[in-house]
Order: structure tokens, then sequence, then C-alpha cells
């Protein structure tokens, strides 16, 4: 957050100098094209008129990007040496509120967002609809129809593990950690009670034990077994405890929990078979988009194969896997390291997740302490 | 924290001369009112406000009804009997130690660094003694693993720093060095004489205890075990650094209602609960305020 300040100073002098040198040198190129309300590259004269339109509008600001997660850092970097168009990388430790509170109708709001469910779904009005090229690819529940928001990548909940602290090095299920051997060992990496990621940890011990999306219940129980045995520890995990050795068992999404690896070489991670669930972040386009079509084309780049590659390579699984698995147009080599799942994954709905998180409200301190 | 009432205090400030026009004495206290109204009342009025304000607006006392749910009352419960058990253990300890320190030298280096210590050792609280439990008694704590190299766990069932005990037991930390800072004063004021006096007249130790010293220091006592209390109900930053995730006690209940992203946020009933957290400590320091009323009559 410090740096936010002086990143937004300098952005703001590279804006100004690309807008000055981009009228300087081709007026009124966007006269072709209103990137604004267009839904799809089409209505800008297909790809090559949308990356014209974008160059000469000359930059694109993202917010709340690290360049560590889900591989941002070599995004950014392939979109720029591909397009030319330099990226205004603001914030970049936001959380998906932060996103949305800089939409301040000035040049240096976001153009694009890439924010979590809940925000993206209680912020439809603030986004303008977009259809990629590859919209067909996308999964139908996994996109708002006219294009308002459409997920990007996401993972499963996991059971990160360092496998030198575990009773036979590996973790075969969730009902393992009831074991004598997970003596304050097993933490969640959010507070569930108003966390997403700590819900949906909890909800996943609940599929895990025979519950259901439906039916948080048994998830809730299994953490009250938990603590009894003694294995419960209830500090939210982080870098910094995996790295201590506080949360050498931690449920976290999977794509998060790689991360531990270099700093825990014996981190594993385990997603049940029969419990595989899904979380998935979100792109939409701000309305009032400074770069309305860098921001499209932007979306373009990260839907196309390379972009989708690239997150991939980052540990998080592109929305359009399924399709490019059957395409061929995977990287196998980044699908492979992936942590392997087997089964079929389920994502709760809003309205699931939210009778879920009443319910654990209610009952998680009676069954943790 | 909440500063103690030193009686010491009730004697510095007399009224020099009188009888003088328009004194322009008291804006001497403007910046401390100001102060008091800015960061005390305004937030108070704020939460009284918040917590009396429908969801959609209005009057009304919904948000005290939420209270009434199990896990509230369990909040409750339990944050009442951490502060209750270790305002006790503190002042049992404390008023021990405040006596072996007080039977010294009154100007001895023992009794100067003791105080200096517990001055210090009362205001540590917060991250730093969270920080500090977790470095030396967390399951990763140095203490914990020399132990268990050496055959003792410490955890046989799980890690109990997290629970109650561990709770009242870092709370006792600061606890004792409080209570020696404010009862000490008390013991200062038994004099000498009335023990002499008791012996001469045939007294014994238990007769002196029971019959003068003991109906002195009760109300002192009892009024420095009430400032314990209030001070670990209202200690927030300690639990909320070691608790990161789930903890029952109502300063983290109101933190999760404030800060919730999974649709469970709700303001309305946060004010309520830290209204409830007020009106406890306002009757806490009030009993604690008439106490000490009774204690100054005697002990001066």
């Amino acid at each position: 957050m410090k740096w936010s300040s002086p990143v937004r100073q300098l952005g703001l002098a590279v804006v100004a100098f690309l807008l000055v040198a981009a009228c300087g040198s081709s007026p009124g190129t966007s006269a072709s094209c209103n990137a604004k309300t267009a839904t799809s590259a089409t209505d800008c004269g297909g790809m090559s008129g949308l990356v014209t339109a974008a160059k000469a509008e000359g930059t694109l600001n993202v917010i709340a990007l690290p360049p560590d997660w889900a591989n941002y850092g070599a995004v950014i970097a392939g979109f720029t040496a591909k397009y030319g168009i330099p990226v205004n990388s603001i914030n970049p430790n936001g959380s998906s509120q932060d996103e949305v509170n800089a939409f301040d109708g000035t040049s240096n709001a976001p153009d694009v967002v890439d924010v979590g469910q809940a925000v993206a779904l209680a912020n439809t009005a603030k986004f303008a609809p977009y259809k990629v090229a590859t919209w067909n690819d996308i999964p139908a529940g996994a996109k708002e129809a006219t294009g308002l928001w459409f997920n990007d990548y996401g993972g499963y909940m996991g059971i990160g593990y360092d496998s030198t602290k575990v009773p036979g090095g590996v973790i075969n299920s969730v009902a393992d950690l009831l074991g004598s051997g997970f003596k304050s060992k097993v933490a969640l990496s959010g507070d569930p009670t108003k966390s997403n990621q700590g819900l949906n940890g909890v909800i996943m011990a609940g599929v895990a034990n025979g519950g259901s999306l439906d039916d948080v219940s048994k998830g809730v129980a299994f953490f009250k077994q938990l603590k009894q045995a003694g294995n419960y520890v209830p500090v939210v995990g982080t870098a910094a405890t995996v790295k201590a050795g506080q949360t050498p068992v931690l449920f976290e999404w999977d794509y998060l929990s790689t991360s531990h690896g270099k700093d825990v070489s014996s981190w594993k991670i385990f997603v049940p078979s029969n419990a595989i669930i899904g979380g998935y972040y979100s792109q939409a386009i701000n309305k009032a988009a400074p770069h309305p079509a860098a921001a499209r084309l932007w979306e373009e780049y990260l839907y196309s194969d390379a972009g989708q590659n690239l997150w991939l390579k980052g540990g998080a699984r592109p929305v359009r896997m399924a399709a490019m698995v059957t395409a061929g147009t995977i990287d196998t080599a980044a699908a492979a390291a992936l942590p392997a799942v087997n089964g079929t994954p389920q994502v709760p709905t809003g309205d699931q997740t939210s009778k879920a998180s009443a319910y654990v409200v209610a009952n998680w301190s009676a069954a943790v302490s | 924290m909440t500063a103690a009432g030193s009686p010491a205090l009730d004697t510095a400030a007399r009224p020099t001369g009188g009888g003088r026009r328009l004194s322009l004495s008291w804006l001497g206290v403007v910046p401390f009112f100001a102060y008091v109204g800015v960061f005390l009342l305004l937030p108070t009025a704020i939460i009284v406000i918040g917590s009396l304000t429908a969801s959609g607006g209005g009057v009304s006392l919904a948000n005290f009804a939420g209270i009434n749910k199990p896990y509230m009352v369990k909040a409750f419960t339990l944050s009442l009997s951490v502060s209750g058990v270790s305002a006790l253990a503190g002042a049992f300890f404390g008023a021990v130690f405040a006596y072996a320190v007080v039977t010294g030298n009154p100007n001895g280096l023992l009794r100067r660094s003791i105080m200096s210590a517990s001055g210090v050792l009362a205001q540590f609280g917060g991250v730093a003694l969270a920080f500090a439990f977790i470095a030396t008694i967390s399951t990763v704590g140095f203490v914990t693993v020399f132990l268990k190299d050496h055959g003792i766990d410490i955890y046989p069932n799980g890690v109990w720093l997290y629970d109650a005990p561990g709770i009242t037991l870092i709370y006792v930390y600061f606890q004792i060095p409080l209570m020696v800072l404010v009862f000490l004063p008390a013991l200062d004021g038994i004099r000498p004489q009335w023990r002499e006096a008791t012996e001469s007249l045939g007294g014994s130790t238990w007769h002196y205890w029971h019959y003068v010293a003991g109906p002195l220091l009760a109300p002192a006592f009892l009024g420095c075990t009430l400032l314990l209390f209030a001070n670990a109900f209202s200690a927030y930053a300690t639990i909320s650094a070691l608790l990161t995730n789930g903890g029952t006690y109502v300063p983290l209940q109101v933190q999760a209602l404030l800060t919730s992203e999974t649709e469970q946020s709700q303001p309305g009933l946060a004010q309520a609960l830290a209204l409830a957290m007020i009106l406890i400590v306002v009757i806490v320091m009030t009993l604690y305020a008439l106490l000490q009323r009774r204690t100054t009559r005697w002990l001066r």
C-alpha cells in the first residue's frame, strides 16, 4: 500500500507523456471504433481494428495484480511485448474491494479488474459487457450471459502439508487428519466466519465427510472432531506461519498453496477426489475505462491460448483449460505440474455459499472453542 | 489500558488564592476535553446511535436482539470468565508480591527496580505480548521445542495456549505488574504503628490481619481486582494477534462482524456488542470508584 502513491505519480507521468505522444503522432485514429461500447472485437473492425485503437490509446491501467500471483508478472510482460502497449500496474497488493473502489473516473482508474466472485456480483452496474473471441470455451456457469464478468482462473481447495511433519509423509484422505500424528498441526487459511477461503475449507471438509454443497454441517462437525482430537490450530495460515512450522497442514486454494514450496521444499498438496471444491476469480471491464480499447485487447490476450497458458504456468487453472486440453493447445508440462486431481469438480453457487456462511457463523464457535 | 486513579493525585491540586475575577485557567484543560471529546465521547455516541439504528434505517432494538444467540452468549461467557479468572489470579499474586516489596526498604534498589519493571510490564500487551508467547510456548516456540527434545510434551492434548487457559495465562502476565502498581499505595498507607498498637494490646498476627489490616485493605483489594477485570475485558490486540482464526471472544466477534467478506457483515450488531461491552465496563468502573472512595477514607 505504501508504494501506491509514488506508483500513481509515476503512472500519471507515464500516462501524460504517452497521451501527448499519441496525440502528436496519430490524431483521430479511434474514429473507426467506438471502443467504449464495443461488446466484441467485431464491433471494432476485428482484432486488427482493436489493436490499432488500443495502440492509439497508448497504455493500459491494471490494479491489484501481484507479479507472483498466478504468474501476472509474465502475463503483463507478454502483453507489452506483443502489442507494444505499456501496462501501468497500480497497487499490486490491493484486495478485490480495493479494485472496484479505485473506479474514480480519472485517467488513472483501472481499465480492467480481476476480482473475487462476491465483488463481481455486487458491482455489475460498474462493468461494461464484453465477449472475448474465445467466449464459447468458457463454461456457461462461469460467466455473466452478456459478458459483464467472466471467470478467468481459479483452483481447487486443497490441503497443503509439509510431508516431513505428517505420519508416513503423505495424506490420502481428509479423515487422516483426525489421527494422533496430526496433533496441533491442522489450520485454515482464513476465518470461516468471515473469509471466503476459510469458508471454502470448511465446505470442502463437509463434502469429503458425506455432506454436500447444500449441507456444510458435516464440515463444521469435522472441525469439531479435529478440535477435540487436539489437532486444530486456531491460527490463520500464511506464508509466515508455514515457514515457521506453526501450520504444517493447511486448507488452502491449491494455486496459492504451491507458493509455499519455495520456503518448505517438502511441501505437498492433496486435493481429495471426493471433494474437489472449485473457486474462480473473474475479469471485468470498467464501464468508464480511460482506455476502453486497450482494456478489451487485454481481455482478448488473457483468453488467448498464450494468456491462458501463462496463468497455468503460475499454478492457476485457466477457465478455458478443458477446451484447450481437447484442442491440444494446453501447455502439457505446466498442466502436469498441477496437484493431481481425479474426479468431478464442484463449484458452490452464490446461494450455496450464503447458506453455508450463515450456518458456519451460527455454529463455528460452539464447534472449535 | 485504563489509567488507575491514584490517591496521591487527590492532594496535588489545591486552589491557591481566591476571589479573582474571570480566571482564564480553564483554557489549559481545553485540549484535554477536546481530545476526550473526539476520541472517547464521539465514538461512544456513534456506537450508541449505530446500535439503535435498524439496517434499513429508523430506531430499533433489533441489533440487541441479535446478541441473544448461543454463540454470542458464549462469547460473553468466555470473555467474562477469562477476564474474571485472570483478574483474580493477577490480584492475588500481585498483592502478595506488592506486600513483599512494601516490607522492604522504601527507598531500596529492589523496590525501585520492581516498580519500574512493573510499570513497563503492565503496559506490555497487544501484538508484542502475543508474539512473545508464540515465540516461547506455541507449538514451535523455543521453550516447547526444548522441552520436547528432553521428553516433555506440554501439549499432549492439543495447544491449550489458544484456549481459555492459555489466554488467561497471557493476561496474568500483565495483570500481576498492574496489581503491584495500583495496590502498593494502599499497602503504603498501612502504618507500622497500627501493628505495634495491636501487639501492645496483646493481639496476635492473626488478630492484626483479621481486625485491622484486612478490613482496611479489603476495599482497595476489591477495587483493584475490578480494575484488573476491566483491563482484561477490554483488551483486544493480544487475542486478535494470537487467535487469528475464530476466537470466541466479544472483541473478536465485533471484528468479524465488521470485516466479513462472506455476506455476514452486520455493523449494527457489532455496535450493539460494543455498547454492551461499554456498559459492562461502566458498571465495573463505577464500583471501582465507589470502593476507591471508601479506601481513601482510611488510607491516605
